[in-house]
């Protein structure tokens, strides 16, 4: 029998068809925040640049400082996270119209860096916080790719280099102490919780100031809701913080890939028609009947 | 029509063109042992910003992008039956394998902890189902072993017609094997580049808003299939002609210039698609207004559909000139279309900048290179390039071999 | 023996020091080994009681500065009041008495008190050719520290000589000179020895070590190399009176310059506050306000450090070994990341190069591909 190519499309597009209709794309249930999960409250109004929280959390995580030159002096002064800085304070605006913001994981409900990991070295632990397990990193550095808050940073320099994140002092917690950044503000402008409460506290501190905010809270339904919140005067563009909207960063493309590949359905009628319609090509040109 | 068999080329291996090749390796290997006892932060401008550079846009994206050539031919002869293209696949499927070998070095590279990279595919209780990267890893391991597995007859065949009766024995059973299992390895040879040729593309979906709307979509995954298919063409267009000139071989015009319209249709199908799309999600007004982005954006398109005219204008008899061009256009077009998506439309935002540093740029020269040498080196020694194509060949312009082989 | 102690009081009352202020020393004793401010009372009422710590002090190699800066602290005269505070049974310095006499009084001493003293050395001690480089009453150095070491409670090397060789050790250090801590290893890992190290020591620190032992029968906290960490746990400059110009990157850049002259920060001259452990910017020297290297806007130079003093040029800065923020912040969108301009050159030139010869080829090929045309329509007709 020869295999005309109408044929082989015919098959095709039947299977393509049959595929579609066994493996009906369903959406992805997104990963919610528990209410008990651990977070941090961060009020850029409070903040005063003190740094206290970088300090403490260079000492709880015992990462080693972020030496520059400046006017001919070394000083610890990393310009943004990188592979030893797990929170760093950024100014934002200028002149009387600015004033600090800290960086950190802000350990998402639902996070990208957990999505993309090839062998779950980033992946969801206890309390919300978003673990990373080195010894299941290949260094490929998707995670940094995915994060939409450009959290996970890497070791360049290292001979073994591994992802540096905050992990919220987990491993603090058996002491029965959280975040040391936390522990370090003199003006809870940093402070940890359970994400429930800091959002009872944001809403307060909303409510009883109204006027000093703007923006609401970030983190309460962004990117699907994050463990870390964050309360502005300005807004949240000023500080860096990307305008995300309510869908978790993974959902498109794992909305996407499910669609493609669910229960391998289609990929496995692809591959029968392929080897059917080859083998089928095969048999007729080794009968010596080869399309002109 | 004969049947056309497969011969080495034979022929002197140091040529100039080798030699220049040979230096360009040495220094990509210097740069090598440099990444590898400074470590990344020292050899290559990535950062935290940027945390794909070259060695993933270039050698792995765009370079298994032009190594789907085998790919692209063995959809056309073995599903649609075009069997006159068949002289054409094993040429075609070499290419590949060296492409994606070249992906697989360049990944060793890339990995901070390459030292752990063999737990990939070994690793199958660690596996995370959502993560696009490992399909792509998973899929590209396999497709190699596959590329190799459908190249087998030619190396067999090398075997069986070797000095070693032995060897020969057993390389002409294993030959026969070979040519059973053939079918169900020509699926797979279809299967896992459909798939990982379009999560290539859906790895950046996850970019989000780092990546320019113009680029983002969910749509992601269809137009690196489209990609891979204008580029797998292109490579085959180029290869002919390369060989033919390098090695004096016949042109294959003839044979490459009906193909013309499909890929012209392909080229055509994708933008058409692109901009339905781009309009769908309400952001073809971005087009217009997106200043240096809109620009890379054109650049794209216009060398696309100059792609696609140069497929069409190459007329019945296959001009060898329009050809190259459609062949080299076609290239450009997907390698620009990817470079854009992993690194010109991506912007980590907040100052990030990047551009590779030398040892990036000479570890990919390098590379290349590699793979060029290689190439060279198995068309001489096995039975890769067809020996005659068609009956009534042309002869090759004598001032053609001396003009582009440098 | 209460008698001995209301005397005492009295006697320093004659000196025109109020009891109030013999308990005013005591507590900022007690507050400088970090005892709360009723262990200073106790001292005082330890020392009326007359019980006061028998002290043996031995010379070695060096240049008694730290006996000098202990006997010259001003008001209130805190050099007569440790001595008072403390029984000193032998010290050459301060002896009248010399010869076979002093020997004597130091056997007795270490008789009577077996087990009980304190040990202070001040002076390295020579290891060269069986220690002959330092004798006294026909002993080596290291004899005698070996001898009197064995039946002490604790024992106290003052200045950076007794610590870790000081002075005599430098380079080329000609009678391997060495510190207590190397000739009494044993001691020093049980933690029974106490280096202070400075050149010269600040007074104050040996008070507050002898007198916490002589109030509780303690030692105070040590670090690894010996140092009571009341002292020496922090850096200088962390708790240096010019910081702040640090933190805003304000540096004199040499003596005598308008930075220099305001009071800026001694960094680039040298100072190595930063790496060098000791309490001089807490502790003012002596009594006198200011009295210190970086006081009188001279660099620190490391005078506690080993690795420092007699081994990096005065003038020369180091590294910081905690390194602080400075009072500058990087702001949200800073440029990170760097082109290299070779890099980019050489980009541009294979992208050229691709190009050109993608064109060259080309258009190689169309001129072939005419030619080749028409010469098969010259044969056509």
């Amino acid at each position: 029998m020869t295999m005309t190519r109408r044929g082989a499309l015919k098959v095709l597009g039947a299977a393509a068809a049959g595929a579609a209709v066994a493996a009906p794309a369903e959406a992805r249930t997104a990963r919610k925040n528990a209410p008990d999960d651990l977070g941090l409250l961060y009020d850029v109004t409070l903040c005063i640049g003190c740094r206290a929280c970088v300090t403490r959390c260079r000492d709880a995580n015992d990462t080693a400082p972020d030496v520059a030159m400046i006017v001919g002096a070394p000083y610890d002064a990393p310009i943004d996270l990188n592979g030893s800085t797990l929170t760093v304070i950024k100014q934002w605006g200028e002149g009387l119209r600015s004033g600090f913001v800290k960086a950190q994981c802000m350990h998402c409900a639902d996070p990208a860096c957990a999505s993309v990991c090839m062998m779950g070295a980033l992946h969801k632990g206890p309390r919300g916080v978003v673990k990373y397990d080195v010894d299941r990193c290949v260094g490929c550095r998707n995670c940094q790719i995915a994060c939409p808050f450009n959290v996970p940073k890497f070791q360049w320099n290292a001979a073994s280099p591994r992802i540096v994140k905050c992990e919220l002092c987990r491993h603090r917690w058996v002491d029965g102490k959280g975040p040391a950044c936390a522990e370090g503000c003199p003006r809870a402008a940093v402070v940890a919780g359970p994400r429930s409460e800091l959002l009872a506290e944001a809403r307060r501190r909303l409510a009883a100031t109204p006027e000093a905010y703007q923006g609401g809270i970030y983190g309460e339904t962004q990117a699907g809701g994050t463990a870390c919140l964050y309360l502005s005067p300005v807004g949240f563009g000023p500080l860096g913080l990307p305008p995300l909207g309510d869908e978790p960063a993974p959902s498109l493309t794992e909305n996407v890939q499910q669609a493609i590949y669910q229960g391998f359905v289609a990929p496995a009628a692809l591959l029968g028609v392929f080897a059917v319609v080859a083998w089928k090509n095969h048999r007729s040109a080794a009968a010596g009947q080869e399309d002109p | 029509m004969t049947t056309v068999r497969a011969s080495p080329v034979g022929g002197k291996l140091l040529t100039p063109f080798v030699k220049v090749l040979l230096v360009l390796w040495a220094l990509g290997t210097a740069a090598g042992l440099y990444r590898f006892t400074q470590g990344l932060g020292a050899a290559t401008a990535m950062n935290d910003g940027y945390p794909w550079g070259i060695w993933i846009a270039i050698d792995v994206v765009v370079g298994t992008g032009l190594a789907s050539g085998g790919y692209v031919l063995a959809f056309l002869v073995f599903i649609l039956n075009r069997g006159k293209y068949h002289p054409l696949v094993r040429p075609a499927l070499l290419t590949s394998l060296l492409g994606y070998g070249v992906a697989g070095v360049a990944v060793a590279f890339d990995l901070g902890r390459y030292w752990t990279m063999w737990r990939i595919p070994f690793s199958p209780g660690l596996w995370s189902s959502t993560s696009v990267l490992l399909e792509v890893a998973l899929c590209m391991m396999a497709y190699v072993l596959v590329i190799f597995l459908e190249l087998s007859p030619a190396w067999l065949e090398g075997l069986a017609a070797g000095q070693k009766p032995e060897r020969a024995k057993l390389a002409s059973r294993w030959l026969a094997r070979a040519e059973k299992a053939l079918p169900f390895i020509i699926a797979l040879g279809l299967l896992l580049p459909t798939m990982h040729q379009s999560s290539l593309g859906g790895l950046m979906m996850m970019a989000g808003l780092k990546l320019h709307p113009l680029w983002h979509t969910g749509f992601l995954p269809l137009y690196f299939l489209f990609t891979a298919f204008v580029m797998g063409f292109g490579v085959l267009y180029f290869e002919s002609i390369f060989s033919s000139v390098a090695f004096g071989r016949p042109l294959e015009h003839r044979l490459l210039a009906t193909l013309g319209r499909y890929v012209a249709g392909v080229i055509v199908l994708f933008l058409a698609t692109r901009f339905v799309v781009l309009g769908v999600e309400g952001k073809l007004g971005l087009v217009v207004s997106a200043g240096r982005m809109g620009f890379f954006f054109w650049a794209e398109t216009v060398v696309f559909l100059l792609a696609a005219v140069r497929f069409l204008g190459q007329g019945e008899h296959g001009r060898p000139d329009q050809q190259l061009q459609a062949a080299l256009l076609s290239m450009l077009g997907g390698a620009l279309y990817r470079i854009d998506v992993f690194l010109v439309a991506y912007d980590p935002g907040n100052g990030w900048v990047y551009f590779p540093s030398l040892a990036e740029i000479l570890i990919t020269l390098g590379l290349i290179a590699t793979e060029t040498v290689v190439y060279v080196l198995v068309v001489r020694k096995f039975p890769i390039l067809a020996g005659v194509s068609l009956p009534e060949q042309r002869t090759v312009p004598v001032g053609l071999k001396q003009g582009v082989t440098p | 023996m209460n008698d001995i102690g209301s005397d005492m009081i009295a006697e320093l009352e004659t000196k025109g020091v109020s009891r109030r202020d013999f308990i005013k020393v005591c507590t900022m004793a007690a507050g400088a080994v970090g005892l709360p401010a009723w262990a200073g009372e106790k001292m005082a009422e330890n020392v009326e009681k007359g019980k006061k710590p028998s002290v043996i002090w031995l010379h070695f190699q060096e240049c008694t500065g730290c006996t000098e800066s202990l006997l010259r602290t001003s008001h209130p005269d805190l050099g007569s009041l440790i001595l008072d505070l403390i029984s000193v049974d032998y010290h050459e310095t301060l002896f009248a008495a010399a010869g076979y006499q002093i020997e004597a009084a130091l056997e007795k001493a270490a008789h009577e008190n077996k087990g009980k003293y304190v040990l202070v050395v001040e002076g390295a001690i020579p290891e060269k050719d069986n220690g002959i480089y330092c004798r006294v009453g026909g002993k080596t150095a290291v004899e005698t520290v070996k001898k009197y070491a064995a039946d002490a409670a604790a024992i106290i090397a003052i200045g950076s000589c007794a610590s870790w060789g000081g002075v005599p050790s430098a380079s080329p250090n000609p009678t391997a000179a060495t510190g207590v801590p190397t000739i009494l290893p044993e001691l020093f890992k049980a933690r029974k020895v106490i280096t202070l190290p400075g050149c010269p020591a600040n007074p104050h620190n040996l008070l507050g070590t002898v007198l916490q032992f002589a109030t509780f029968g303690t030692l105070p906290k040590l670090d690894d190399k010996g140092r009571p960490e009341f002292a020496y746990k922090r850096v200088i400059h962390e708790d240096c009176p010019r910081r702040a110009h640090f933190d805003n990157g304000r540096f004199a850049k040499q003596f005598g310059d308008a930075g220099h002259r305001q009071g800026w920060c001694l960094y680039q001259l040298g100072c190595k506050g930063p790496q060098t452990h000791a309490n001089c910017s807490l502790l003012d020297f002596c009594e006198v306000p200011g009295a210190w290297p970086i006081g009188i806007g001279h660099p620190c130079i490391g005078c506690t450090e080993q690795e420092i003093v007699f081994n990096v040029p005065i003038h020369t800065n180091l590294p910081i070994e905690r390194p602080t923020a400075p009072m500058a912040y990087p702001t949200v969108s800073a440029t990170k990341g760097e082109v290299s301009a070779i890099a980019a050159g050489l980009g541009g030139a294979v992208l050229g190069a691709v190009a050109g010869a993608g064109y060259v080829a080309s258009r190689k090929l169309t001129v072939q591909v005419r030619k080749a045309e028409g010469e098969e329509k010259e044969k056509t007709p």
